[in-house]
């Protein structure tokens, strides 16, 4: 398809971005502030010949696209906190099963129901911790309407090459928000799909790994049998208790992540060059910071901006390299402080600065200026 | 020097991964049973083995997927049903059959299981039920009777609880054929899993198994041997009985037969045309 213009919500350039990945497979279930992805998906993915599916709850519509997506199809499920809290089981397995797929979380307030229609970034250390053992995942976070159809692509390409379930955290106000999107001519996007297994099938290991640590990936209804579970297996897919097996497995699962992490993150430095004072944000308080620091610097103050679009795997090493060129980090976040803690373990000793606001209203440009302004008094 | 005589295989080996035998079963269960069935079902229908797709969840059942040599996967504990849906939605080409027993299908995934049939995708689900949690050791379950003895109902407190009938849930959720034998009725209960999977539509299966080791033990039925000749002596074959009827009293009488077999749109159909329709 040509390229194509649009004014639209967030939300919606998400599941348009799913599409030109190829995302065949949407399994859902309704959710405030959320709910537009699947009503988008009800009526554009009959038209591109894939499937539609609202289930019965989050657990059944994670459960179902970690089925959909070992059949070779791209598959994607969309939700809120509430949701994600049922997905953390099904979010285990796929890590487990190295199952590529992608989720797309529209952070409202919490915790429990909270605030349904408000916006919050409340979700980060549960889109990293929320399963249990030990894991890696990969987290971005959008800050425009653009960017929820460009990281919705991109998170499909991750979650391919990585067999592994990527997640687009946006907090409400982004999925709400309304923008100008361009959608690319399809022949412009780079798509990627995962390894599949290739030889003899006598042959075959379902879970050996290649030298960057990811193994092919065999399809149902292939020529490939196997067996994947979410018990600790060996490189045939077959359960063992064996401790070697358990430590290898769990260390390639991690370091096929964290081995790449400079490949995966993606970050954008504002006026960071000659910057004294930095605001580490991303999402919504992103774009508060962006007028803030202009303000600042028309008041001679050297403020700038690191923006994550990727919170995990987190970026310590530019968070340790912008602590060596800066003299104060401010962290403007929509919760009451989770990238904070990560920014201090990478940034420690330079000061550290939290501006926590757990609630609907992202911190305001004013409000982050005030804050440059005292900062930069001390 | 006499030479060893040839080991006999078994005619149904060729479905089963045989480097991960033996299986972890105990003695008198009547799960391998069942799995001798699915597979008698596959090679009686002349399916192609790497278009069929095995699903279990949790537990002692949940193991079965992983014995079978085609695409198997072992899901979380009641997920079965959801993961299989997934597979069949997005590739309806392939033959989708869940392996499962009657806690995960009918306790942690019984939320699943009536929306399955509801929404009536054209899969196949064969419940084993054992009547207990077999794999945690023994504790009661969706489907354990009143007042029976488990882990968790000791004696001399017994079940505080009442049992599903299975074959009731499934009719009631929508399921489009509808079975119930015991595990001693291999030819009948072979039959109708073929019947199920060449059915378009949700076909549930349910084949009343013995655990000699956790609820045989603990409520005095017997050995496994004892286990299967009660369930062959209080089997009671009435086909087509209005489902709501068919009684499920372990001491006294298991209704066993095919209860439904209807026609109702299936899933991937319906889907397949509301495709067309919007390309027009």
């Amino acid at each position: 398809m040509p390229e194509r213009i649009m004014f639209t919500m967030g939300d919606i350039a998400s599941a348009e971005g799913a599409l030109s990945a190829g995302c065949k497979y949407f399994g859902g279930y309704p959710i405030t502030p959320a709910t537009e992805i699947a009503e988008w998906m009800a009526l554009r993915m009959p038209q591109v010949g894939g499937s539609f599916v609202q289930y019965e709850d989050e657990i059944a519509s994670i459960t179902s696209v970690i089925g959909a997506s070992w059949t070779g199809v791209k598959s994607m499920t969309a939700t809120s906190g509430p949701g994600v809290s049922l997905m953390l089981e099904a979010i285990g397995l796929a890590v487990m099963t190295e199952t590529p797929l992608v989720l797309v979380n529209i952070m409202r307030g919490g915790p429990s129901t909270g605030q349904p229609t408000r916006g919050q970034q409340g979700d980060i250390m549960q889109a990293k911790w929320g399963s249990h053992g030990d894991y890696q995942i990969i987290a971005l976070t959008p800050a425009s309407v653009q960017e929820m159809f460009d990281q919705t692509v991109q998170a499909f390409n991750l979650s391919e090459r990585y067999r592994v379930p990527v997640f687009v955290l946006a907090d409400e106000t982004v999925g709400h928000m309304r923008e100008r999107l361009v959608i690319p001519d399809e022949k412009d996007l780079k798509l990627e799909y995962r390894k599949l297994a290739a030889g003899d099938p006598a042959d075959f290991l379902p879970f050996k790994p290649d030298e960057d640590l990811i193994p092919p990936m065999a399809l149902l209804g292939s020529k490939y049998q196997f067996y994947a579970t979410g018990l600790t297996h060996d490189e045939r897919g077959y359960p063992t208790d064996k401790e070697d097996v358990q430590l290898e497995l769990v260390a390639r699962l991690n370091n096929k992540i964290l081995h790449n992490a400079d490949k995966i993150i993606d970050l954008e430095r504002f006026m960071l060059d000659d910057a004294k004072i930095a605001v580490v944000a991303y999402g919504t308080p992103s774009r508060s910071a962006r007028k803030a620091i202009k303000e600042a610097r028309e008041a001679g103050i050297k403020a700038g901006m690191l923006r994550l679009k990727t919170v995990w795997p987190f970026p310590e090493d530019a968070l340790a390299d912008l602590a060596s060129e800066v003299k104060h980090i401010i962290v403007a976040e929509q919760n009451f402080g989770q990238v904070y803690y990560m920014v201090k373990a990478a940034a420690a000793p330079t000061p550290i600065h939290l501006m926590a606001k757990p609630a609907g209203m992202p911190q305001l440009p004013h409000e982050i200026l005030d804050k440059i302004k005292e900062i930069d008094s001390l | 020097m006499t030479t060893a005589p040839p080991i006999l295989k078994h005619p149904m080996v060729k479905y089963i991964r045989e480097d991960r035998m033996p299986a972890i079963y105990c003695p008198g269960c009547s799960i391998g049973i069942v799995t001798q069935m699915v597979a008698r079902s596959i090679d009686n229908l002349g399916l192609d083995f790497s278009k069929v797709v095995i699903v279990s969840g949790i537990g002692c059942t949940g193991r079965t997927s992983g014995y079978f040599k085609t695409g198997t996967f072992h899901t979380t504990h009641g997920r079965a049903v959801v993961f299989a849906e997934g597979v069949k939605i997005a590739n309806p080409e392939l033959e989708v059959i869940i392996i499962s027993g009657d806690g995960d299908i009918a306790a942690i995934g019984g939320n699943h299981l009536i929306h399955a049939c509801r929404r009536n995708v054209d899969m196949t689900i064969v419940c084993i039920n054992n009547f207990t949690y077999a794999m945690t050791g023994g504790q009661f379950g969706p489907t354990t009777e009143h007042e029976r003895f488990s882990q968790t109902s000791p004696r001399p407190i017994g079940n505080p609880e009442h049992p599903f009938n299975l074959v009731q849930l499934a009719a009631s959720s929508g399921a489009t054929f509808v079975a119930r034998w015991t595990a001693t009725q291999v030819r009948r209960a072979t039959a109708s899993i073929e019947k199920g999977i060449v059915k378009k539509g949700l076909s549930f299966v349910e084949i009343v198994g013995a655990c000699p080791t956790a609820y045989g033990r603990m409520n005095r039925l017997g050995d496994g041997l004892d286990m299967h000749k009660h369930l062959l002596k209080v089997a009671e074959i009435q086909n087509g009985l209005p489902p709501h009827e068919a009684e499920l009293d372990y001491d006294r009488r298991i209704v066993c037969g095919e209860f439904v077999n209807m026609e109702k749109d299936e899933y991937t159909a319906v889907l397949k045309q509301m495709r067309e329709k919007l390309r027009k």
